[in-house]
């Protein structure tokens, strides 16, 4: 990690608005009383997407006041943990995997692409649509190489498909979000080779029931539908 | 290979409804009063029946570390916390669970919770999963619809389920920086005893259990002890989330049983590798920490726990990363030393500053840009790193390099003697901190 | 207690103490830089590795794994902890080295060479060259204040500094900002630190990352001369340490005391040190025409004789300052005696305390140290944070350890740590003595303790203010048997031992608001005395150190000898005796306080019956047994703080007023002090953007 420094430019100051509130109530409900410190990472997170997709000093203020915890203590935290972006950053944000199982299948000439699209990382392309940052693993690697732009993970990539993905975002064509192939998730290439037996999905519990002994599970009967993502 | 009858994660792969629909018709909920009702004692004995081991990383029998939580509260409530902060490379198991099949921890919550006494429990997941948390919660929110949790809910044991989330931090996966980042601080490692079974969670027991353990729990509630047991070898038994990434023909995650053969689980499901068999340079079996093991030895490689362990690896998460021939070894292992040293914490000064020296030195190897003394001098730092720090990530920094230089010495010293006998324009220049 | 055999000693410890302390107590030392007495324990320097026989085959850190957590041998022995094994050694150099490999080689430049304790244990501990053909990290400077200097790539992130501000300081500006070999202390966007006790993480940093600003490339430890000593600053009496070079005052530094200062002191204790050297009155001064012109000794004591001479007893008086010795005071109130004057007085503030009511009601009966066994603590007309910091922060110790409760009546400050806000002024304080919410409490706590401050005696009905506290502390059960909970907070060096010896008005004699009157006096004494106000027409003897306020109104100076330049006794707010050592010599012609009486005594011909400080002394003692006892804080009677109760009087309606302006410039010393000066002015622009 290298050292990260609050953007030399601050808006003059960031105040909640009633939705971030609201959402802050909500976060500081699920901690014991008195410990609503405990929201301090998911409410920096709300902050930084009400923010505009960085964290600017005046808000650090706010979210520490709101709190009751001490400035430097939130400060901490929004430096030490990865995801809060002290600077601001492009409309589409491109955080690509560079570890290891993304490297071994191309993560390399992903960031190729980027640097080419985009230009440096961390510095917001010239219209404002783009910035990048090659990051640590994001726990896809059965998916690799991939990036999250944004909140969505685009797997699978090739520079073909990525430069066609970023092409698509930036004329505000519609994208798919997940593998950029023919997967649906995490199967191998191709279509799953297991769980094919519909009577894995034919059960039919009712809640708070006794349990069915094992071999009266139906075994014909429509399999559930798939859900519509 | 494991029967489709025997698989727990019947949508890992989502092609079903991940709600509680979906869930129900998998059979998921089912007859969980009654498994409540046969008490917390049966449970934790169950569980320990079972040898279900610890799906995070460590290999700790789940029902042993449940017994540990006090039997009666001294007024100080008890937690369960779920460790979803799934961040180890090679490692994308639990996201499975997380966005296809989150009923099964859900329910898993609920049970681990009433076998220790806990009336509410916090699912800590990586910042980065969004699409998973808010799938968790939709599901989380059914459950509470439904009355399956909840303060007043049809199995009559009051529990509350909250999704917390991180934000981009290795290290909160180390399950005391997990309760410091839960708290609302930085994710650094507690010192250890007090163990969190006593002063968890703000300062009360505390019991942090990686997703799969929690979710495997209902169905081997459901079908027994025995029936896990009798999957696997033993000590190493039941089924088990792999992932294979990297150089393998199709990448998947997959539910497979404990000891199964590499070879069979990447010709079964990884299509093999890439360029056959010949063309396998080595694998690290368990996640980034895990060192890696030659090809060669893949050959009757066992995947569990004793297994790996007999090569000098460890079975860590079962996130199998296959390399290819292809791969420049150094580099990889480089990549893996430049992920610890952006993920310490900074706490400990073996890892905050040896991971930076680690990686320096392994990043002027994979250029060659070293001398041939500078091996056994990492080799020393990484001794020196390990088993002095606070937490395991010292250790898991240091492994993958030892392994490196353990089975690849040869390749660092043919890269160095390359590196030496071709002239370079470019002055050596030596990388400082940022 | 448990028993741990440690490098083949096997010793009996307590079974909590960590396997450092068991270490310790076996005689062994263990290298630490993390590891703090005082501060919470973080782990995280792996300095202090040792290994623990039939442990895990890896070394455990000794600071923070207690005996009790280890497992005895299969037959019961008692565990075992090798501190000089190959394991250790290893763990040790290895340890050292990746301190080191970031550490800039900049010792013959660091302010905190000769008393580092990198140094030291690398010397020890380490190995003897370097490995590591890297470039090492560059790490900016960070502001953090004037007082504390920071060199960041020097830093080694053991936390102390950020654990202090945090847990003992209570102001938490101080934080480990980034993470892994980035991590950087700092403060929140570099703004000054707000502590009043900042200072002490220069002390606690065990490298030279943070050092003391004024003091830097100023000496070298080993140039420095060390003396014991106490500091007059305020009333804690907080045991120093100076160092002088030459005649010079070089530094203060707190030295150990778990009675009194533990091993803190405040800011204006350890940065007032310049003010030492600007504004001195270095030679005799006598006003001719209006003007203070120089003089020889002999023409000031001639001066001052003629103007005696022809004046009534009753119309001579004098004044005594915050910052004086006992020895002094006592010196001065047998010259008035002597001159057959009874206005004598050392409550500069006119704090309503009177000696004649028993020592147990104006001084701090349950001890500093007895804070800890408070669970109830009332605070009357006391901003402690600002008038005894040093103590507000055991208070804030005890607090931190959980079950206390604390009120407050007086202004309404940020103390460091939360209280009940009971009201501003004396019927706050009356309904205590009736039932109320926090009387309750008060009455419920087994160790109540009640502390008045200067705010709440300093004013016309101080003495009812001081009964009424005494009623409340009695009726809630604060003074009984072993335990005397009710606690004079003072703020004046001088004026417990002032009281001990009685320099208070005589029969018929004037207070210090009779004395500064119009038209009271024709000569008054002032010695050290700059926070009054002499109304014009007396003729002002002032016998003092700096060109303050006093000096201004003088039309006789004599030049005396500030702190560091004279050996006295020094009574603390809880009547503690305490004795502060020379250390350095008064510039000029100035000479010590007492042979200036003494001398002038003579030309007075009111000869003092003492030619030496062991004469003065052996009659101080003969006269007040205590002050013998040095470094004793003698019991006074309880029964005293009961009659107090019973003395009643009129309260008026008006709230307590803070007694402290300026933290930073209550004295003629800390006024001359371009430090405190700034840390003033800094307070102040900080006050007024807190108030935007």
């Amino acid at each position: 990690m290298s050292v990260r420094r609050l953007a030399a430019e601050q808006p003059e100051s960031f105040s909640f608005t009633p939705e971030l509130e609201a959402i802050a109530q909500k976060l500081i409900a699920k901690y014991p009383e008195g410990r609503q410190a405990s929201a301090v990472v998911p409410l920096l997170w709300e902050t930084q997407k009400a923010a505009g997709g960085w964290l600017p000093e005046p808000a650090i203020r706010a979210v520490a006041e709101r709190l009751g915890m001490a400035n430097i203590r939130v400060l901490e935290i929004a430096t030490f943990y990865t995801m809060f972006n002290l600077e601001p950053v492009g409309k589409y944000f491109v955080q690509l995997c560079g570890t290891t199982p993304c490297m071994l299948r191309g993560a390399e000439a992903i960031r190729h692409v980027c640097e080419k699209k985009i230009g440096h990382e961390r510095h917001v392309s010239a219209d404002g649509t783009f910035s990048w940052l090659e990051v640590e693993c994001l726990g896809a690697c059965t998916n690799a190489p991939m990036v999250q732009i944004n909140d969505d993970y685009y797997e699978d990539l090739t520079p073909e498909n990525f430069e066609k993905l970023l092409d698509d975002l930036a004329a505000g064509r519609p994208v798919k979000v997940g593998p950029q192939n023919s997967r649906k998730g995490s199967e191998p290439e191709g279509g799953p080779r297991v769980l094919l037996d519909p009577a894995l999905y034919a059960h039919d519990v009712k809640i708070g029931q006794e349990a069915a002994p094992a071999d009266e599970a139906p075994t014909s009967g429509a399999p559930a539908p798939t859900s519509g993502e | 290979m494991l029967a489709d009858k025997d698989r727990i994660f019947t949508n890992l792969y989502g092609f079903h409804d991940f709600g509680l629909e979906g869930a129900l018709k998998r059979g998921n909920w089912d007859g969980t009063k009654a498994i409540l009702e046969k008490g917390r004692d049966w449970i934790i004995n169950e569980m320990k029946a079972s040898g279900l081991r610890g799906r995070g990383g460590a290999g700790f029998s789940t029902g042993m570390k449940w017994s540990f939580m006090p039997k009666q509260s001294d007024g100080r409530p008890h937690y369960l916390v779920v460790n979803a902060d799934e961040s180890e490379p090679g490692t994308c198991k639990d996201r499975e669970i997380m966005r296809n099949d989150p009923h099964t921890l859900i329910e898993g919550c609920l049970i681990a919770s009433f076998a220790m006494g806990a009336h509410a429990a916090y699912i800590y997941i990586r910042g980065e999963y969004i699409f998973e948390r808010e799938r968790l919660q939709a599901a989380v929110d059914q459950a509470y619809e439904a009355r399956l949790i909840g303060k007043d809910n049809v199995h009559g044991y009051p529990f509350d389920l909250y999704v917390h989330h991180g934000a981009g931090a290795y290290i909160c996966g180390e399950e005391t920086a997990l309760l410091e980042s839960l708290e609302g601080k930085k994710g650094m490692p507690r010192l250890k005893p007090p163990f969190p079974a006593n002063m968890g969670l703000y300062g009360c027991p505390t019991t942090v259990n990686n997703v799969e353990s929690i979710a495997v729990a209902p169905t081997i509630l459901r079908r027994g002890a025995a029936w896990f047991s009798s999957i696997g070898r033993p000590n190493n038994v039941g089924t088990k989330l792999f992932s294979l990434a990297g150089h393998v023909n199709t990448p998947c995650v997959i539910e497979e049983a404990m000891s199964i053969p590499f070879k069979e689980l990447v010709e079964k499901h990884g299509g093999g590798i890439r360029g056959g068999w010949d063309n396998l340079l080595g694998i690290i079996p368990g996640g980034a920490s895990c060192p890696v093991i030659p090809g060669e030895q893949c050959e009757d490689l066992i995947m569990d726990f004793d297994g790996t362990r007999a090569v000098k690896s460890s079975f860590g998460t079962a996130g199998v990363l296959v390399m290819d021939k292809s791969t420049d070894i150094i580099k990889a292992i480089a990549r893996i030393s430049a992920f610890f040293k952006h993920e310490s914490c900074g706490q400990c000064t073996p890892c905050r500053e040896g991971t930076g020296w680690m990686w320096r030195v392994v990043n002027r190897m994979a250029e060659g840009r070293a001398q041939k003394r500078e091996i056994d001098l990492l080799l020393e730092v990484t001794t020196q790193i390990e088993g002095h720090t606070i937490c395991a990530l010292g250790d898991a920094a240091a492994w993958p390099v030892q392994g490196l230089i353990r089975h690849y010495r040869h390749v660092i010293e043919a890269r160095i003697d390359q590196y030496a006998a071709n002239p370079h324009p470019e002055p050596v220049v030596p990388v400082a901190a940022e | 207690m448990a028993k741990i055999v440690v490098d083949g000693t096997e010793v009996d410890v307590p079974a909590e103490y960590t396997l450092l302390q068991a270490c310790e107590a076996a005689g062994v030392e263990i290298p630490r830089f993390c590891f703090h007495e005082r501060l919470s324990i973080a782990g995280n320097c792996r300095m202090c590795l040792v290994e623990v026989k039939g442990g895990p085959p890896k070394p455990t850190a000794s600071c923070a794994m207690a005996v009790k957590d280890l497992r005895p041998g299969p037959n019961g022995e008692p565990p075992v902890v090798l501190t000089k094994s190959p394991m250790v050694k290893k763990a040790r150099e290895g340890v050292m080295e990746f301190l080191l490999i970031n550490h800039p080689l900049d010792c013959p430049i660091c302010d905190q060479g000769g008393e580092c304790d990198l140094q030291d244990q690398a010397m020890a501990y380490g190995a003897d060259t370097s490995r590591f053909a890297e470039n090492k990290r560059a790490v900016e400077d960070k502001y953090i204040g004037p007082l504390v200097k920071t060199s960041m790539n020097r830093c080694i992130q053991c936390t102390r500094c950020v654990r202090f501000s945090t847990e003992v300081a209570g102001v938490p500006d101080l934080g480990a900002i980034g993470r892994g070999e980035d991590m950087e202390i700092t403060t929140y966007l570099e703004h000054a630190m707000r502590s009043e006790m900042q200072g002490n993480v220069a002390d606690l940093c065990p490298v030279g990352a943070l050092t003391h600003k004024p003091y830097q490339f100023h000496a070298r430890p080993w140039e420095l001369i060390k003396t014991e000593s106490i500091d007059v600053m305020d009333a804690v009496g907080s045991n120093i340490r100076i160092d002088t070079r030459g005649r010079e005052v070089m530094r203060f530094l707190p030295r150990n005391n778990d009675a009194v200062n533990e091993e803190w002191i405040s800011d204006k204790s350890r940065y007032v040190w310049d003010g030492l050297k600007v504004q001195r009155l270095d030679r005799p001064y006598v006003r001719k025409d209006g003007r203070l012109v120089p003089a020889t000794w002999s023409e000031a004591f001639a001066a001052i004789a003629a103007k005696v001479k022809g004046t009534a007893p009753t119309k001579i008086g004098a004044i005594i300052g915050d910052l004086a010795s006992v020895e002094e005071v006592f010196a001065l109130k047998t010259l008035m005696g002597k001159l057959g004057s009874a206005n004598i007085d050392a409550r500069q503030d006119g704090a309503k305390l009177d000696p004649a009511l028993g020592r147990a009601t104006y001084v701090f009966n349950p001890t500093i140290a007895g804070i800890e066994q408070a669970d109830a603590i009332l605070l009357v007309g006391t901003d402690p944070r600002h008038e005894a910091s040093v103590i507000n922060a055991r208070i804030r110790k005890r607090w931190r350890q959980g079950g206390l409760k604390i009120g407050l009546i007086g202004a309404k400050v940020d103390l460091t740590y939360a209280y009940d806000y009971l009201g501003a002024g004396p019927d706050s304080l009356a309904d205590l003595a009736g039932s109320s919410a926090f009387g309750d409490i008060l009455r419920k706590a087994e160790r109540p303790l009640v502390i008045v401050g200067q705010g709440a005696l300093a004013r016309p009905d101080g003495a009812a203010v001081l009964s009424l506290a005494a009623r409340v502390a009695v009726a809630v059960g604060a003074v009984k048997d072993g335990w005397n909970g009710f606690g004079v907070l003072h703020t004046a060096a001088a004026r417990v031992g002032a009281l001990d010896v009685g320099a208070v008005p005589g029969p018929g004699g004037l207070d210090v608001a009779g004395m500064t009157a119009p038209g009271a006096l024709d000569v008054t004494f002032l010695m050290g005395a700059d926070e009054v106000e002499v109304a014009p027409g007396a003729f002002v003897v002032y016998l003092g150190t700096h060109g303050d306020r006093g000096a201004h109104r003088a039309d006789v100076i004599l030049p005396g000898a500030a702190y560091p330049e004279k050996s006295g006794i020094y009574v603390n707010t809880e009547g503690r005796v305490q004795f502060a050592n020379r250390a350095a010599f008064p510039p000029g012609e100035a000479r010590e306080d007492w042979a200036i009486l003494r001398a002038l005594s003579e030309v007075l011909g009111q000869t003092l019956p003492f030619d030496n400080m062991q004469a003065l002394r052996a009659q101080l003692v003969s006269g007040y047994p205590h002050l013998g006892h040095i470094d004793e804080a003698a019991a006074a009677d309880a029964g005293a703080v009961s009659t107090l109760a019973g003395v009643g009087g009129s309260v008026d309606k008006a709230a307590f007023a803070p007694v402290i302006e300026d933290f930073f410039l209550t004295n003629p010393i800390a006024r001359a002090s371009a430090v405190m000066a700034e840390c003033s002015a800094l307070r102040l622009a900080a006050a007024a953007e807190a108030a935007e």
